[in-house]
């Protein structure tokens, strides 16, 4: 019993660990079908706003839940002005320039904190179920990310801003010509977009601790689970999400950890194989 | 035209054999090791160049390819001790493979971000694996993998049949270079050739190519299996300069380099991947060069940290955003310009 509630618990983290990771850039991807490929350095940077305001004295709450979204939201928003809106349907340009973004960022932040981890303890101690110890810190990842979904599918089901992103995405002339202006509707969507993987990148800090080249393990697993996801934001999200963590963690579980990467990244490939266009591509069409 | 175009191929083959006759007399032993991984990386840099400028397959795990012609040149010479064979193992072990993962793709039809994601997929699988094989237990005949350390200590090349004429470094910079002006011309011929007019023709208009009754899947695999085979050559050339091969071959890192080289070069060409890969591995050496750090940390007290990830970057955005054309065709625009601005006749295909 205790090792089912156990297992239970270890399969949801992996699957809200990739939800979390990935949600900014299905955001992105989902609305304006750019990939930012500096995605997984929006990460590090929320993680490195959330240590660094710590370490200030700041509470540790308030860092990781406002600071560091209001940071690298600010950084999307000078990214999205400076780069991306001159690349908008390039698609592959705006992956090269983003990929160029990315090294920017990793040698910049090397250049300010050094090459070096840094990283704060977990505010939440660890928990007991019978004789199986869980980390308590993990119970709050779960949280946050159901949180963001729940918010991000409302956010866009059932407000006139969610309306208008997603008039604007479905036909940007035609919203043009109702009086609402695309540019500035990308701009709010790459920020929030931004926003959102600066508080995933916040959340995530006191687990992994934080290098400059964080970013690298987290963009191809995030990139993976998007494009399997398929067009939905938050439904792709969550089925590629709920796909790639239960085949991760069982075969880790059952194997190591190495293998369980491994099982994952051969059923994004096998995936991909069979539904070209994402899992959203075929199912649950329609759907957010 | 037909003139303009023989004149480029003579001078080609002529500049090539003066850099590989005269350089060798010319420079010292450590210079000359220098440039051969210069050009070592240019034949890297062509593999992509002409899956991804010609084909317009652009492949985000072109470095799987190098690493597993690394490997296999590694594995195989250590187990073999003769290098002839484990030569044309690293060539037609990636072409395999990347036959293998065409087929999988192509044949699936899937588009260009799709296959973006399974290229990089496949390349992290293999980093992955490789860099876990640590243990004792990963041994492939007497050769231990070593996954994260490396293999190191793998035997040069020698003269066909004759394992103990090992090529000393100057040999290895013939042979190399004669690598690269073979590949080059070859692939001049090939792109010439009917298979490489179907080639373009399917880069410009796929569904066109397939309606005049073209398959299209198996052109797109033979051309990338054919981009593997250059690949895998790179990179058990690479393995010869340096004596040991290690999974940062498979890195990310790499793949972002040869897409950099690519497009900073010039995508449609096959000058243009060649000064790419010159250009950007010269200015990462520079910057990693001691004189340079101490300067600047004299300078502006930074110089302790600075990595060449942030130049790669600059350059990398600057490019898409300014030059998405690539220094080669620039250059080649401009100098057109120029022609006609000066009365000159127009010249047509340009390479």
């Amino acid at each position: 019993m205790d090792l089912a509630v156990f297992i239970l618990l270890e399969i949801i983290y992996a699957i809200a660990g990739l939800v979390l990771i990935s949600l900014g850039l299905a955001v992105v991807f989902g609305m304006m079908r750019v990939i930012n490929l500096a995605h997984g350095e929006f990460l590090m940077l929320g993680g490195y706003a959330a240590i660094v305001s710590t370490q200030a004295g700041l509470n540790i709450w308030l860092a990781m839940l406002i600071v560091a979204p209001l940071t690298v939201g600010l950084v999307g928003l000078i990214v999205e002005r400076l780069i991306i809106r001159f690349l908008y349907g390039r698609i592959l340009d705006t992956m090269l320039a983003t990929w160029g973004l990315s090294l920017c960022l990793v040698g910049l932040v090397t250049l300010i904190f050094g090459n070096t981890t840094t990283g704060i303890s977990t505010p939440i101690p660890a928990l007991q179920i019978g004789q199986f110890q869980v980390v308590g810190y993990n119970l709050f990842i779960i949280a946050v990310a159901a949180v963001m979904l729940a918010g991000l599918y409302a956010l866009l089901r059932f407000t006139d801003w969610g309306l208008i992103a997603r008039a604007a995405m479905q036909n940007a002339d035609m919203s043009d010509a109702l009086g609402i202006n695309p540019s500035r509707v990308y701009m709010l969507t790459f920020t929030f977009g931004a926003a959102l993987t600066g508080l995933a990148g916040g959340v995530l800090a006191p687990l992994t601790g934080i290098v400059p080249s964080i970013g690298a393990t987290y963009i191809a697993k995030a990139f993976i689970t998007v494009i399997s996801g398929g067009v939905a934001i938050a439904t792709g999200t969550l089925s590629a999400a709920l796909s790639f963590g239960l085949v991760e963690r069982i075969t880790t579980l059952l194997s190591s950890p190495v293998l369980g990467e491994v099982a994952l990244l051969i059923a994004a490939v096998l995936l991909l194989r069979f539904l070209p266009r994402g899992i959203t591509g075929r199912f649950f069409r329609g759907r957010l | 035209m037909i003139t303009t175009r023989r004149a480029q191929l003579i001078l080609a083959t002529v500049a090539g054999l003066a850099f590989m006759l005269i350089t060798p007399l010319a420079v010292d032993l450590f210079t000359l090791l220098n440039l051969t991984i210069y050009v070592i990386l240019a034949i890297l840099a062509l593999s992509l160049g002409l899956i991804w400028g010609y084909g317009g397959i652009l492949c985000f795990g072109q470095a799987a390819f190098y690493g597993l012609g690394a490997y296999t040149y590694a594995v195989s010479a250590i187990n073999i001790g003769e290098s002839t064979a484990p030569l044309l193992l690293a060539i037609a072990l990636p072409a395999a493979f990347a036959a293998l993962l065409g087929w999988f793709m192509f044949y699936g039809r899937l588009s260009d971000v799709y296959m973006g994601v399974i290229t990089l997929a496949v390349t992290l699988i293999l980093f992955k694996l490789i860099n876990a094989t640590a243990g004792d237990q990963y041994v492939i005949g007497i050769a231990r993998l070593n996954g994260f350390n490396g293999m190191h200590g793998v035997p040069p090349l020698n003269i066909p049949g004759n394992a103990s004429a090992i090529l000393l470094p100057d040999g290895l910079f013939y042979v190399c270079v004669a690598c690269l002006l073979l590949i080059y011309l070859g692939l001049r011929w090939l792109l010439a050739s009917h298979f490489g007019r179907v080639i373009i023709a399917i880069r410009e208009n796929e569904q066109r190519a397939e309606l005049l009754g073209y398959d299209v899947r198996w052109y797109k695999t033979v051309l990338f299996a054919l981009g593997g085979a250059i690949a895998g050559l790179a990179g058990a050339l690479f393995v010869n300069w340096g004596g040991y091969a290690d999974p940062g071959l498979f890195s990310l890192f790499q793949s972002a380099q040869i897409i950099i080289w690519v497009i900073v070069g010039g995508l449609g060409t096959l000058l243009g991947p060649i000064v790419g890969a010159v250009l950007i591995h010269y200015l990462t050496s520079l910057i990693g060069s001691p004189e340079l750090v101490s300067l600047l940390s004299n300078l502006l007290g930074i110089g302790r940290n600075l990595d060449s990830n942030l130049l790669l970057g600059v350059i990398l955005v600057l490019f898409v955003l300014l030059v998405p054309r690539g220094v080669v065709p620039g250059v080649q625009h401009l100098w057109q310009r120029y022609r006609i601005k000066s009365g000159a006749e127009k010249s047509g295909d340009n390479y």
